[in-house]
């Protein structure tokens, strides 16, 4: 399977970080998205008349839509990624799949005019991206006051992998997540998977310094 | 009103590959400058309908609000014909000027910010280097740096001990000399050019002029901007965002006196454009 990939790309990281949670190979191509605009040169228009990234080649099949790659590389090697069965969870999976484009949209609008000269009208990208994010902070609120840490089940699935990117480079686009706790608790249970990878911007996990204000209790 | 130190000095504002003859607007020490490109060959840089100064060098477009008293500087070893010159491309970035090439200077966040890449948990010492003002030339320079990277650069296969040079020819660019896997001997050239676009924010302008046959240029784009994307974020978080030159605001230890040595030069020639001079 090769992936055409942009290393500060949210949505190429998130097939990287699910293809790493799963332990399935993946070639990477890397594209010149910036400065080049590679991806909006013939050849990639070829692959992907939209003029973005990612695109996954495997054989014959050429995908262009991320959700799309994240339920095909689930379904070959991590089912339990995937809802099943469950009318209810099929349908939220659905749903947060869907809405990670206006993440997508929003949020990462706001990171690529900030940081990489895009054109956008910035304030409403942080508008929208702020609303998404408050949202998301009150679903999962709702779902930590059930006992659950992800967003559909009791696993993290690829609607949470879908998610977790464009949230996490947030601040990229001058948006904090200071104000969303559940969402802070969430990306930490993410990070804290076997055989999660970082991406620019968005760090692995250290180990938690000693507690500075702790008691000789010996 | 700013000083002369910081007016005279040259800056970035461009890539020349990327400029357009219907002008771009962008700002430059809080001004708001417009840079043309132009078919024939020369770009131009206006401020208030005022003409500046313009360089084309290492694949960029540089100007100067003043009257600079000294050419744009060279990095002759960027002219070996075998070298591959990479443009980078733009990163704009919530922090001082100064700050950005401060970081740049640092090697003891390698293993923190770099992990596994520019340095390992494992190995975070920093050995004893060499830091010089140097008068003749009017540059800060680090030598005899010397460091443990699991992937020094895209072209290296595993962990070496890689040995660096720092050079701060001008207030915002810093140039990094540094062991070049491919061609024992050889320096690889890597470079931040900083655009102070005001105090506390900057577009950042890196380069490469680098021996390296194997990889793609892509790649070596990519690699550079993970490098950079991982400082970032630290950059914007760093407080005070002005970089403090009296040495009673923070703590340097042995480690940090390539930034001992630049916060003493910038503050001998009164370049205070994105510093703070006094506690506070």
């Amino acid at each position: 399977m090769i992936l055409y990939d942009y290393i500060l790309s949210p949505s190429c990281y998130k097939l990287r970080l699910l293809a790493s949670l799963l332990d399935v190979p993946l070639e990477l191509r890397a594209v010149d998205f910036h400065p080049g605009r590679e991806h909006k040169g013939a050849a990639l228009l070829a692959l992907n008349p939209a003029g973005c990234l990612p695109i996954l080649v495997d054989g014959d099949l050429v995908l262009t839509e991320s959700a799309a790659i994240l339920a095909y590389l689930a379904a070959q090697s991590g089912p339990n990624w995937l809802a099943d069965g469950d009318p209810q969870a099929i349908a939220l999976q659905q749903q947060w799949l869907s809405f990670s484009h206006r993440l997508a949209e929003a949020l990462g609008g706001a990171r690529l005019v900030e940081m990489l000269h895009f054109d956008g009208d910035l304030e409403a990208l942080q508008s929208d991206g702020i609303a998404a994010l408050r949202e998301l902070e009150a679903a999962l609120f709702t779902r930590r006051i059930a006992g659950g840490t992800f967003l559909v089940g009791d696993m993290p699935s690829i609607a949470d992998i879908a998610c977790f990117p464009y949230v996490a480079l947030a601040p990229d686009g001058s948006i904090s997540l200071d104000p969303y706790p559940s969402i802070r608790l969430w990306m930490r249970a993410l990070r804290s998977l076997p055989g999660f990878i970082e991406m620019p911007g968005i760090h692995r996990l250290h180990e938690l310094a000693p507690d500075p204000f702790a008691k000789d209790l010996s | 009103m700013t000083p002369d130190s910081v007016r005279n000095a040259w800056y970035p504002v461009g890539l020349l590959s990327d400029l357009n003859p219907d002008g771009k607007e962008s700002l430059l020490l809080g001004e708001t400058i417009t840079i043309f490109g132009s078919d024939m060959g020369e770009p131009r840089v206006e401020c208030g309908g005022r003409g500046l100064p313009v360089v084309p060098r290492f694949g960029h477009l540089w100007t100067s609000l003043g009257a600079p008293d000294k050419d744009l500087f060279t990095i002759p070893e960027a002219d070996h014909p075998d070298r591959t010159l990479v443009d980078v491309g733009v990163v704009r970035v919530k922090c001082s000027p100064l700050r950005a090439v401060e970081n740049f200077l640092d090697i003891a966040h390698f293993p923190f910010v770099h992990t596994d890449i520019l340095g390992a948990e494992s190995h975070p010492e920093v050995s004893d280097y060499q830091v010089k003002i140097r008068d003749d030339v009017d540059e800060v320079w680090a030598t005899k740096v010397e460091f443990y990277q699991p992937q020094a650069a895209k072209s290296a296969g595993g962990g070496i001990m890689t040995e660096y040079m720092y050079r701060v020819p001008t207030p915002t660019c810093s140039i990094l000399y540094k062991t070049c896997p491919p061609r024992p001997g050889e320096w690889d050239v890597i470079a931040l050019f900083v655009q102070p676009l005001t105090e506390d924010l900057c577009d950042v302008w890196p380069w490469m002029a680098l021996f390296d046959d194997e990889s793609a240029m892509t790649d070596l784009i990519h690699f550079q901007q993970l490098i950079f994307l991982q400082d970032r974020s630290i950059l914007e978080s760093q407080i005070p965002k002005r970089l403090p030159l009296d040495p009673a605001m923070e703590t340097p230890t042995r480690a940090d006196l390539t930034s001992v040595a630049y916060r003493r030069w910038l503050k001998r020639q009164n370049y205070t454009y994105g510093a703070q001079l006094v506690a506070g």
